[in-house]
């Protein structure tokens, strides 16, 4: 390269960041993130809490990875969510498929979902994405809310019957809770691994870039809506999973689970732990969802509560709790 | 009749191109040639269309009638992410990085466009030899210092030279500027300028500049724009000469 004959100074002489512990903790954050899920139902007062936040966690990682990462915030993700936990139900019901299969069968269908919904909507952007994906995402659940036959309409997808696991022979029994945290944790460090492996990815360079700034990475030579729609398809994966695990875990796909409230409270858990952060969104399902356990003990009016929480944060916090926490140690 | 006047040493013409925003006409009718290994300065009075210009020949926006042509191909409406690809770069006239991203990693990401943009699995630093091509540009372009730091902290005439730096990272043949040294301390303007003219040695140079005398001495062509027409063309001395342009342009208070 002939630009080279131009440099003077030693190429070694870089200033460099010193490698601190943040630094090293951030280079194995999912090796952090796996061993705090691994210890996590221990301090918790119920573990069927705690399955909740993992799972609520992996489906707020996936749309976090639309909404902090690329930037873009959709208000259609219960449609990928629930598509996740209606497949891998179906296929469980009516097809009889093994647990397994029907895990890959939720995120499929995740993938499908989020595909089909980013194709329409990718092109808009700001509100009219939110609004858009919204829109489509009502649309499915009135197609799934329809297809009774299916889906049970109404009444939701009854009989999800696993009782029993088997990985290598190994047998686990699915009703045990804490057996059950550690099933779905270990589909979540996968997930985590899965993710890390994209931020770290050029891929991953390309969601910043093109977040950071539109202009210049159409003009850098990337194609800003294909990247959209790839991010996107890879955050319905995420949903779906989430979703799957949902169905495995409840044993019944409630149709609520489509509804835009289920898309609100992943732009809640994102926000109330941080936007665009790795383990911010555990953090946000978790003080969700304790709160609203806790909160709800004593009162109906739990979600007065949790909306000035989350006010609070907003107002105050704009990084999220996991956010504000980093920037922080970081200083 | 595009196709038979385009030679080898023409880079890029545009044939009629207009623009319209709504009623208002930016653009009218333009007809020119860039020859390549020049560097041909676009210049004239505020509002005269040069950005909106610009803007065509770097695939912003497409004309709204006429030809862009590229190399003797036509390129009218391509997706600006094409032009990258083709060896067409582009700064911009507000200063335009990647803010939250290293000065390393702004680099970084432009070199990556042209080869390993949708790979999801591999770590990115393990594409070595954009690391090394990185620093080897941000040197090229005085940067070495500021690896780093984030683009968004840097000063003003840095960030521009970051730029720079960042449209050449797709080795382009043909580099686009607007306004380069909008902005900037008679210093920093220098040390562009320099630099500008340092470019041109291996590849063609387009810029838009508003301040006339600035170009003047390192220009091989101009066009000079006025309310969206093409007033005049050619070398230094012959824009120098044109009574026209002296009326409408250098009969303003010089800047």
């Amino acid at each position: 390269m002939h630009e080279a004959s131009h440099i003077s100074e030693p190429l070694a002489a870089a200033p460099r960041h010193r490698a601190s512990w943040f630094e090293l903790a951030r280079q194995h954050r999912v090796l952090l993130s796996s061993a705090f899920l691994l210890a996590f139902p221990l301090v918790m007062p119920f573990t069927a809490l705690a399955v909740n936040i993992l799972i609520y966690g992996l489906y707020a990682l996936g749309f976090n990875l639309l909404f902090g990462y690329l930037g873009l915030l959709s208000f259609g993700h219960a449609a990928l969510f629930g598509t996740g936990a209606y497949l891998c139900g179906i296929a469980i019901v009516h097809f009889g498929m093994p647990w397994y299969a029907a895990i890959v069968v939720g995120v499929l269908g995740g993938v499908a979902m989020a595909a089909a919904i980013g194709v329409l909507a990718i092109r808009t952007r700001g509100i009219y994405f939110a609004m858009v994906t919204m829109a489509l995402s009502q649309c499915v659940y009135y197609l799934f809310y329809q297809a009774i036959d299916w889906t049970g309409g109404e009444n939701g997808l009854r009989g999800i019957n696993v009782r029993e696991i088997s990985i290598f022979g190994l047998k686990f029994d699915f009703i045990d809770p804490l057996t059950r945290y550690y099933v779905v944790a270990a589909f979540v460090i996968l997930a985590l691994i899965f993710l890390s492996r994209i931020l770290a990815s050029p891929f991953g360079a390309v969601i910043e870039a093109v977040r950071e700034n539109e202009a210049r990475a159409r003009a850098s030579g990337y194609n800003v809506t294909a990247t959209r729609l790839i991010a996107f398809i890879l955050s319905g994966a995420f949903c779906g999973l989430a979703g799957a695990l949902q169905a495995l875990h409840l044993s019944i796909v409630p149709i609520e689970i489509m509804h835009y409230e289920t898309s609100g409270l992943a732009v809640m858990m994102s926000l109330l732990g941080g936007m665009g952060t790795f383990f911010g969104p555990f953090v946000g399902a978790a003080v969700f969802l304790l709160l609203e356990n806790l909160v709800s003990l004593w009162t109906v009016h739990w979600q007065l509560f949790v909306g000035a929480v989350f006010m609070v944060c907003v107002l105050f916090f704009p990084k999220g709790i996991w956010g504000t926490l980093l920037q922080r140690v970081q200083k | 009749m595009i196709g038979q006047t385009a030679t080898s040493d023409v880079i890029l013409r545009t044939e009629r191109v207009s623009k319209q925003f709504g009623k208002f006409t930016a653009l009218k009718d333009i007809t020119a040639e860039f020859r390549r290994g020049a560097i041909t300065s676009i210049i004239g009075p505020n509002g005269a269309g040069k950005s909106t210009y610009f803007n065509l020949l770097s695939g912003a926006f497409p004309p709204t009638s006429g030809q862009v042509e590229f190399e003797g191909r036509d390129v009218t409406g391509l997706p600006q992410h094409k032009f990258a690809h083709m060896g067409v770069a582009k700064s911009f006239q507000i200063t335009n990085v990647f803010p939250q991203l290293s000065t390393h990693e702004n680099i970084r990401v432009a070199l990556q466009a042209l080869s390993s943009r949708y790979n999801i699995w591999t770590p990115r630093t393990s594409y070595k030899d954009l690391v090394v091509q990185a620093d080897e540009l941000l040197h090229r372009v005085g940067l070495w210092s500021r690896r780093g730091r984030l683009a968004g902290t840097l000063a003003h005439g840095e960030q521009r030279a970051l730029e720079i730096g960042m449209a050449l990272a797709s080795h382009p043949r043909l580099l686009l500027l607007d306004e380069p040294t909008a902005g900037m301390s008679p210093e920093e303007t220098r040390v562009m300028m320099d630099l500008i003219v340092q470019l041109a040695q291996e590849r063609t140079v387009i810029l838009v500049e508003h301040k006339m005398k600035l170009v003047m001495g390192i220009s091989d062509r101009l066009l000079v724009l006025h309310h969206g027409e093409l007033l005049a063309e050619g070398t230094p001395a012959d824009i120098r000469r044109n009574e026209t342009v002296k009326r409408v342009y250098l009969g303003q208070r010089e800047h």
